[in-house]
């Protein structure tokens, strides 16, 4: 049994079978990957997973727990994390600020009308944001405004956040879209890193093959909504179904 | 059935100054993105074109009549219009008299020209800037028009009479085979509005031009990537919005004589009519403008207010509130507009 | 200090000051001299400067912190007043137990009307929370005052009578709001050479009120509580997917933001025993966006600032007539003065709407942090502070979700 199990899971918008059938099991302390083309129901899954889209039919089973139609402050408290494209972070906020609200979120649950104490005087909090910023080295930005930051570092930033809760799993949607090449392999790195460090099971959904060799276990392949293989990277580099649906066309 | 008929009429009138208001504001919306607070105060303009240019038809000399005498037995000052003296009394005092519709072809290119200067040189620096800032921008705007109108103009209501053949009653019943009476000018105002609402559409449906804002109001990226300047054409469908709220303004002053809050009174009702519509819905707007006016036609039935006292006043508001909560993007919207 | 940083805490002592010695420092000119019409400092006034501060800064804990933009909190201030004439009318003049149901009822009413309206959010939630305020205007003019069921005396407004039961009034006491016998209209005059200045409970008792108001409001600006709010305002789709439900949070900062203006109009009744509708319509809603705005949204002190400018406009600035603006430009020649008297002439006296509208879009437009933002910058600007910390207070603003 995986820590995440998607079974049957189909999602239909208007005529377009976005999603039919899909299947898909994530062991825990795995780095799994999902793959597939453009248009391929990677990002319509993801959204299925956090409480975003509710699917028409099948279930999500998160560690022995159902997700489906829970909302996404729900699912984030059962222990599932999720970093975006493009980086959402507090802009207004300071990054000491940013990483201190997940914390609070953990502590303290989905609401608490804890409105009379400064927030900087709540001592545990502020331990446990220093540490995760020491950790990915953005200790010394800590009072800078999150909305100035460089984009890599909004990237390291939303990553502190989602660690900071230690989650059970670690949803990555796209981490590396839109970066230089030197930028992808520092965020190969860093996310090579956190797994080594924290054991942390892993989903990414990618479609930059450089990325999901370097970094999965395993690898579900997506095409048109159904789920092509599910294997190894080494087994699915030569896979001919893979080829001609995915790397055929990508190449 | 007689009364069903004549308070859907009298819906009618209001039902389409709502109609037209909320079709400009709709077309700021859909094509600009802004929330324009101010669009209530174009519409007060409108009418404060018609004031002027009675007032500047009206322009007279005095002379002395030394054959009559008023009340205090000294020489009768008599006025004269200066149109009267250039045209005569008879043509003359026909364009006075028929100042309001003449108003509207002085109001077309006022009204153009003030909303290709807001848009310029305000709402144009705010497409970027939060939904938020752009209502308390407009919403400023809105203030300062109206006072500026009231510095002119007072702040009484000054009364804007429609022409002498279009202001009597009429019996509309007789096509129904009823005996309805009605006022002329409220029909008027009514064909009017359809007409205006007919054109807007024709031209939006019928021409390059229309083609390509309403391609651009479904995806403005995808338009802009075309190397189409869809800027200025959104500068041109301001203009446009401006000019049907403030010929929606000329020809509403014989019904309500204009004051300089009239725009803030109507905005707020029109806002609840484009959400009711549907945010982005042309169609939208002019049905919930109809169907909202007559609505509250039925609701100030003596029949109605008995039963509910004061149901009239707040049923727009209560029908709003459902709409919102039971269907968010209203009757005719799309899905999503303005959500976030 | 009081749970407070010693930043945040020389603020709150420069606010108490200020309260404390306002019917001096706002009659800074002698009595009989000309100025002395700018005189800020008389009972009436300096109640409304703190009255509306209460409200601007409840507003300002619902609009700077989380970003939504209400257009109906009048509504909330015109229920907390009705609530305290229903006091006075059915209990005594004590203005305690009035004002205690003011806040009560106008949390209460916020808290439906919360609701609902926070099911939508951006300009929807904006005209959702007009259209309330509009119908319970109409609610309070109109529909609540019919013979059978004469909750808010319409037109009239609501006021106490001689046959109402006031079970807890006695002869000895005043047959005006009082504070356990001490009349709100009580005051004191203390001549200074040529300057008076007047000391009134009922200024005094609403000046208590607004230091506490604004003692919690600094207090809730820095605790968790705040900081999610604010971060509501600024990503509320990374709020949700940390695990944090907005809508409670937003909707207590409603309720919040609701009992302080039911406190304020709690306490304009105890200034004064009467409730009319007007003071619930969309313009008087209206007020507070500016107040809050011009102020600067989202600051601690800005909402009293902006209630305080407003205030002394409507007041002030509309008293200023051609005769006034003769005296002022008379050193100038005749015409010249004239001419500058034709020039001023629209933006000052009733035509004091137009002046605060221009300021507001200024405002709108190059400063959207309000004055207070205004003060900062000049205040680094005399200080010769390096221009690079103003260009990031510019680009702070930028980005601010959509809402």
């Amino acid at each position: 049994m995986g820590i995440l199990e998607v079974k049957g899971v189909g999602k239909r918008f208007g005529g377009l079978q976005a999603l039919g059938d899909v299947n898909l099991s994530v062991n825990e302390r795995s780095v799994h990957a999902i793959i597939g083309p453009n248009g391929a129901g990677k990002s319509t899954l993801l959204n299925c997973l956090v409480g975003k889209l509710i699917p028409d039919t099948g279930s999500v089973m998160f560690d022995g727990q159902s997700v489906l139609g829970r909302k996404p402050h729900e699912i984030n408290q059962m222990g599932i994390s999720r970093v975006f494209q493009t980086p959402e972070i507090f802009g207004d906020l300071s990054v000491q600020e940013n990483v201190m609200i997940p914390c609070f979120a953990k502590r303290d649950g989905a609401f608490e009308l804890n409105a009379f104490s400064p927030a900087l005087g709540q001592k545990d909090i502020l331990a446990q944001a220093e540490e995760i910023l020491e950790d990915v080295n953005m200790a010394d930005k800590r009072h800078m405004h999150a909305a100035s930051l460089s984009r890599g570092d909004k990237r390291r930033l939303e990553m502190a956040m989602c660690l900071v809760q230690q989650p059970k799993l670690l949803l990555l949607d796209e981490p590396t879209a839109g970066m230089a090449r030197a930028d992808t392999n520092n965020t190969i790195d860093l996310l090579k890193e956190i797994h080594e460090k924290r054991d942390i099971t892993m989903a990414i959904i990618e479609h930059d093959m450089h990325v999901v060799f370097s970094l999965a276990q395993r690898i579900t392949v997506l095409a048109q909504g159904t789920p092509l293989v599910e294997d190894t990277p080494e087994n699915i580099k030569g896979h001919p179904k893979v080829r001609e649906a995915y790397l055929g066309e990508a190449h | 059935m007689d009364a069903i008929l004549l308070q859907t009429l009298n819906g009618l009138d209001k039902g389409s100054a709502y109609a037209l208001i909320a079709l400009g504001l709709t077309l700021i919306f859909g094509t600009l993105g802004v929330v324009n607070f101010a669009h209530g105060a174009l519409f007060m303009i409108g009418a404060f074109c018609a004031v002027t240019l009675q007032r500047v038809l009206s322009l007279s000399y005095e002379t002395i009549d030394e054959t009559q005498k008023d009340f205090l037995g000294n020489p009768l000052k008599v006025k004269t219009p200066y149109v009267e003296s250039w045209f005569g009394p008879d043509v003359g005092g026909a364009i006075i008299e028929w100042s309001v519709p003449l108003a509207l072809l002085f109001a077309i290119p006022i009204m153009i020209g003030v909303g290709f200067a807001m848009e310029r040189g305000l709402i144009k620096h705010f497409y970027k800037r939060p939904h938020a800032d752009q209502i308390l921008v407009t919403f400023g705007l809105a203030i300062v028009l109206q006072e500026v109108v009231k510095y002119f103009f007072g702040a009484n209501p000054i009364q804007t009479p429609p022409p002498d053949a279009l202001n009597g009653v009429a019996n509309v019943g007789i096509i129904f085979g009823m005996d309805i009476v009605y006022p002329v000018w409220r029909l008027v105002y009514f064909l009017f509005s359809l007409l205006i609402i007919g054109a807007v559409f024709a031209f939006l449906q019928f021409t390059t031009f229309g083609m390509v804002v309403r391609a651009g109001m479904a995806d403005r990226e995808t338009v802009g990537l075309l190397g189409i300047n869809i800027d200025r054409r959104f500068t041109i469908m301001f203009g446009i919005a401006a000019a049907v709220a403030g010929l929606a303004g000329v020809m509403y002053g014989p019904i309500n004589a204009p004051n300089y809050h009239m725009g803030m009174d109507f905005l707020v009702l029109s806002f609840v009519v484009v959400v009711v519509g549907g945010m982005g819905s042309l169609p939208g707007a002019v049905l919930a403008g109809f169907l909202l006016g007559i609505l509250e036609s039925y609701a100030s039935t003596t029949w109605a207010t008995t039963t509910i006292p004061g149901i009239n006043q707040i049923i727009i508001y209560l029908v709003a509130i459902v709409v919102l909560l039971t269907r968010p993007r209203g009757l005719m919207g799309r899905k999503g507009v303005m959500e976030d | 200090m009081l749970g407070l940083n010693s930043k945040d805490f020389r603020l709150f002592l420069v606010v108490i000051g200020l309260t404390l010695f306002a019917p001096v420092l706002l009659n800074p000119f002698p009595t009989e001299s000309g100025l002395a019409q700018f005189n800020a400092g008389y009972p009436d006034l300096m109640q409304r400067f703190v009255i509306f501060g209460i409200f601007a800064i409840g507003f300002n804990i619902l609009f700077g912190l989380t970003g939504y933009l209400s257009f109906g909190h009048a509504a909330f201030l015109g229920v907390g007043s009705y609530a305290a004439v229903w006091m006075f009318k059915l209990l005594s003049y004590n203005v305690l137990p009035a004002i205690a149901l003011s806040v009560i009822v106008a949390a209460i009413f916020s808290l439906a009307i919360g609701f609902v309206s926070l099911r939508r959010s951006g300009i929807y939630f904006s005209i959702l929370t007009l259209a309330f305020a509009q119908m319970s205007f109409a609610l309070a003019y109109s529909v609540l005052s019919n013979p059978k069921f004469n909750l808010t005396n319409g037109e009239t407004g609501l006021q106490v009578y001689n046959d109402d039961p006031q079970i807890f009034h006695s002869d000895r006491l005043p047959d005006l709001p009082h504070l356990f016998g001490l009349s709100m209209r009580a005051s004191t005059d203390i001549a200074l050479g040529p300057w008076t200045f007047t000391l009134n409970a009922g200024y005094y008792l609403s000046a208590v009120f607004m230091v506490a108001a604004f003692y919690i409001a600094i207090r809730l600006f820095r605790s968790p509580f705040g900081m999610m709010l604010r971060a509501i305002k600024t990503n509320q789709t990374r709020l949700n997917y940390t695990g944090l439900n907005s809508r409670p949070y937003t909707l207590a900062a409603f309720v919040i933001s609701g009992a302080y203006a039911g406190l304020a109009g709690g306490l304009l009744a105890a200034m004064d025993p009467l409730a009319g509708a007007e003071r619930m319509q969309w313009t008087a809603s209206g007020e507070v966006v500016l107040m809050t705005i011009l102020g600067g949204a989202g600051t601690l002190i800005g909402p009293i600032l902006g209630s305080g400018l407003i205030k002394y406009f409507e007041n002030i600035f509309s008293k200023i007539n051609d005769d006034v603006l003769h005296s002022w430009f008379a050193f100038m020649p005749d015409g010249l003065e004239d001419a500058m008297v034709f020039i001023v002439h629209p933006f000052v006296g009733k035509g004091w709407h137009l002046t605060l509208g221009i300021v507001f879009m200024l405002v709108v437009i190059f400063l959207p942090g309000g004055l207070v933002e205004g003060g900062q910058r000049l205040w680094r600007w005399i200080t010769g502070a390096n221009r690079k910390k103003s260009d990031d207070q510019d680009t702070k603003h930028a980005p601010h979700a959509a809402e």
